[in-house]
């Protein structure tokens, strides 16, 4: 798409670009080629010579059972945040959009966790459930339940799903709001009139209605759980006990920096961006389908 | 104050010429209107002359200097747009000032020339105002009064009044048409409105599919119509016509359902097909107008306006369909058949193939 | 209007007070938190309201040393760190998406279209998925624990260029065209008309990326390695440390508090424009 009129300088256009282009070239575009040709490298133990092992690398990650244990630990992840912090946002957004006093307060109430850093989220819900401090997690100790997050597998992953799905329901919970409330009210009234009760006119007016909005979100809360909640799992489990919490994203960061295994962490990477580009090429068919939705 | 003369001009976007050579001179002080169906290419011909689209091939200019490779900026002139391109974040003071600041007017200047037009289209207690706390009226106002603070030689309009509603269209032409001779500024003024036409114009330019059908004022657009186009798209309901073909004496016309018209004087060679038109205000009852073809109308529908009625028939043994405005009184029912005659002198002959006038 | 029983009116009051208790309940235990002392806190002992150590436990976090158990930098200059990286990754992308948007939506020349897919595909590399080669990268332009190195690589945007884009096309061509014959060039057009109108959008952005400036983690995690470089957000996982019942959890949790608020203060006093840009622009 492009405006029918125009200015014509000849070189204004490029000087415009070129600090947006020169960042892109030299931190995204330049990297990411670096990671695809690394990831076909093997370096010796010493980092003293390199060899071209097309994709020997990949063979390694993606035989290797730590590596597909973190595909499930993800997949585990990303379901149960996307799915809690969905499904609250949208109980939340239904009751915040009936008619009734105070909406603006409540929705004021709900909306600011979304200025939260995923970490300091971590850190809130971990003075929580500390197994010796916090308020909730000694009090399951006392009462008799064995609850430490940091020997318990099954307890560390649902420490960080709540943590990360806490942190996200106020962003969901906006744009449900907003959907919900576009809908006009003429369609819903004309739903009352030819006999639907609240409950029918919800399942079959407002929420196919709002569907474009929902699989936008989907879409967004799977990135949000792949990896920004980098810092949730950092803060709080350091992707254990064992690799209890390792999701991919933590995987390719221990590989990378703290492993120094170069290849198999470009080689992550390269997979990890190709589920990105899968996810926004998705994205973006359905944004050009929201365009007819108005 | 500036002629401006346009020739030769032509406009192609890649392969499609839109613009198929134009001349018109347009003399000092003249209000020209450009007018013809949307597409018909009479936007880009005022948007060249503003310097919006570059002239593919000829020449335009203004006060004899050829302006092709100005900027808009450079040619002196001031445009009104149709929905008035007000930059919505100033207020109608910096709105009408804007131009000038760039100039590098000084303020004191600037203040009296937008004080000054602000007298004129009484908007000085709107001033302060955003444009989108105006009236569609008012703003049309505005950006009337950018215009004029620039002082042009040349004004510009482009469909000025076609976001107006009926009444305010009304008032502001009349308006328009003040304005213009209180300041007596060449204005080239394009609109599809043949009203606006008719009653702003010096001189009006029809023009269809890139071409300049016929340019003169308005009496003379509408009873000498150049061609078939301009005598359909001029009057209200459109002209009749009838497809026919000249008689023997050349003098004569035959048309289909074997009527023959007699013309006021000589035109075509015997034998050629043309078209025969005639407005619908010009055909009478029969019995006013003394040995004139006779058409029996047969009535198909009416339609009352009040000062007239507009009858809708045909003519028995002929498809098309014609229309006769003959005064509200007339009682007229649907089934009946009216004896009408074209008043004298008010046929219009056209070659069928060119469809270009031929003779009174 | 369609009619309404009371005791169905009830119901939504209700979740959402419920919501909002639970939204609510970890932060007002992070505040508790920061007005008692380490002892009672480490015996797990931590009433339901505010204690008296609150004064002190601030300006402990702020500006203390942490009675030298570890050597800490304050929590003022981590904030600081934090602030300075915020504002110039928000002033950044503003800045040269707002430039880049108007090279691509008002003129038209060779690459236009090569440049624009340039910055799109930066939508699908998220520094997280190149962590390894954008690091090497930064060190090798010595951009290693500077401000320099910790915003420069952030503040390209698609998001950003494609939504001024999307405004940009939405102003009338007519206006255009009436500054060309007011005797506007390019730049005075953007700076008197373009940077005007796009002010609600600017704002909107502001907020959206001055909270994801802050929050920044992984990024800084890779780029600092010194105390005096370490952000807000970076500065209080590292105070976790062993995260035992020794761990100064006053200090901790004045430090959350404290980290939470710049970002919290923008969303509520910007709330609507907020709100407004995020649902508009996020699509």
């Amino acid at each position: 798409m492009q405006r029918r009129v125009i200015f014509d300088d000849k070189l204004l256009p490029y000087l415009l670009l070129f600090p947006q282009v020169a960042v892109t070239l030299v931190f995204f575009i330049w990297p990411a080629l670096q990671a695809v040709w690394q990831s076909t490298q093997l370096q010796d133990v010493f980092g003293l010579s390199t060899q071209f092992v097309w994709f020997e690398n990949y063979t390694a990650v993606l035989t290797d059972p730590g590596y597909v244990g973190s595909i499930r630990v993800t997949a585990i992840f990303a379901a149960s945040v996307t799915g809690l912090s969905m499904g609250l946002a949208l109980l939340f957004a239904v009751m915040a959009d009936a008619n009734i006093r105070g909406r603006e307060a409540y929705q004021a109430l709900l909306i600011w966790p979304y200025a939260l850093a995923p970490a300091v989220a971590a850190v809130l819900w971990l003075f929580i459930f500390h197994p010796q401090i916090g308020m909730v997690g000694r009090t399951l100790n006392q009462a008799g339940v064995p609850w430490d997050y940091k020997l318990n597998n099954g307890q560390a992953l649902s420490l960080v799903i709540l943590a990360s799905a806490w942190k996200q329901v106020s962003y969901n919970f906006i744009f449900f709001l907003a959907a919900l409330q576009s809908i006009p009210k003429s369609v819903i009234e004309a739903a009352a009139i030819d006999g639907a009760g609240p409950r029918r006119r919800f399942f079959t007016i407002q929420f196919p209605l709002i569907a474009p909005t929902s699989f936008f979100l989907l879409i967004v809360n799977v990135t949000y759980a792949f990896f920004d909640t980098f810092g949730v799992i950092h803060a709080l489990t350091q992707g254990g006990p064992g690799t209890a919490t390792s999701t991919l994203i933590y995987n390719v960061y221990k590989a990378g920096m703290v492993a120094q295994d170069l290849g198999g962490s470009a080689a992550q990477s390269v997979i990890l961006m190709a589920f990105v580009i899968a996810l926004t090429a998705v994205q973006f068919r359905f944004v050009e389908r929201r365009v007819h939705y108005g | 104050m500036a002629t401006i003369d346009i020739r030769s001009v032509r406009k192609s976007y890649a392969q499609t010429e839109v613009i198929k050579g134009i001349d018109c001179a347009i003399a000092d002080g003249e209000f020209l209107v450009m007018l013809g169906p949307s597409g018909c290419g009479k936007s880009t011909l005022l948007r060249m002359v503003a310097g919006l689209e570059p002239i593919t091939k000829g020449e335009i200019a203004i006060g004899g200097r050829v302006v092709n490779d100005l900027e808009p900026k450079d040619r002196n002139i001031a445009m009104v747009f149709q929905n008035y391109a007000l930059y919505p974040h100033m207020s109608v003071y910096e709105n009408m000032a804007y131009g000038l600041k760039i100039k590098g007017m000084p303020k004191a200047e600037i203040d009296a020339a937008v004080k000054e037009a602000a007298r004129i289209l009484e908007l000085g207690p709107f001033l302060d105002r955003k444009p989108r706390q105006l009236s569609g009226g008012q703003r049309q106002r505005v950006a009337m009064g950018r215009a004029i603070v620039r002082k042009p030689q040349v004004f510009l309009f482009d469909e000025p009044l076609s976001n107006l509603d009926a009444k305010l269209r009304t008032q502001m032409r009349v308006e328009i048409k003040r304005l213009q001779s209180q300041l007596a500024v060449t204005s080239l003024y394009v609109t599809h409105d043949q009203v606006e036409a008719m009653t702003l114009a010096d001189r009006i330019m029809v023009m269809n599919a890139g071409v300049a059908e016929q340019v003169g004022t308005p009496l003379e657009v509408y009873r000498r119509p150049a061609s078939t186009f301009v005598a359909g798209f001029i009057g209200a309901p459109a002209m009749n016509f009838m497809p026919g073909r000249m008689g023997a004496d050349g003098r004569s016309v035959g048309v289909d359902g074997g009527l023959s018209f007699t013309l006021a004087e000589g035109a075509a060679a015997a034998g050629r097909p043309v078209t025969l038109g005639v407005r619908p205000e010009h055909l009478h009852p029969a019995n006013e107008i003394p040995d004139a073809t006779t058409i029996a109308l047969r009535v198909e529908l009416v339609e009352a306006l009040g000062a007239d009625t507009v009858v809708h028939g045909r003519i028995e043994g002929t498809s098309g369909p014609i229309l006769a405005r003959l005064p509200g009184t007339a009682r007229v029912a649907i089934g009946d058949v009216l004896p009408l005659a074209p008043a004298p002198g008010e046929l219009h002959l056209f070659d069928a193939e060119t469809g270009r006038r031929m003779a009174a | 209007m369609i009619a309404r029983r009371s005791w169905t009116d009830a119901i939504p009051h209700l979740v959402l007070i419920l919501g909002v208790a639970v939204f609510a309940f970890p932060i007002y235990v992070a505040l508790v938190g920061s007005t008692w002392d380490a002892g009672t806190i480490g015996r797990g002992r931590l009433p339901l309201v505010p204690g008296p150590d609150g004064w002190a436990n601030y300006d402990q976090a702020l500006f203390g040393d942490r009675g030298g158990r570890i050597s800490y930098v304050p929590v003022s200059q981590m904030m600081w760190n934090s602030f300075v990286m915020a504002m110039v990754i928000t002033v950044g992308k503003i800045v040269i998406s707002l430039l880049s948007a108007y090279a691509v939506a008002f003129f038209r020349f060779p690459g236009r279209m090569v440049f624009f897919w340039m910055i799109f595909i930066t939508l699908m590399l998220p520094v997280e998925v190149r962590i390894v080669p954008t690091f090497e990268v930064i060190s090798d332009l010595g951009m290693v624990n500077t401000f320099a190195g910790l915003t420069v690589p952030l503040i390209a945007s698609a998001t950003a260029t494609l939504l001024f884009r999307q405004f940009f096309l939405t102003i009338p061509d007519e206006l255009v065209e009436a500054a060309k014959i007011d005797g506007a060039g390019p730049m005075r057009f953007f700076f008197d008309v373009v940077l005007p109108l796009s002010r609600t959008n600017i704002a909107a952005l502001f907020v959206i990326l001055f909270i994801y400036g802050w929050n920044q983690y992984l990024w800084p995690l890779l780029v600092t390695s010194t105390r005096e470089m370490e952000t807000i957000v970076i500065g209080i996982t590292k105070m976790l440390g062993t995260s035992d019942a020794q761990t100064d959890w006053n200090l901790i949790m004045a430090t959350t508090i404290l980290a939470l608020l710049p970002p919290v203060a923008v969303v509520i006093a910007m709330m609507r424009t907020f709100v407004k840009g995020l649902v508009d622009g996020d699509k």
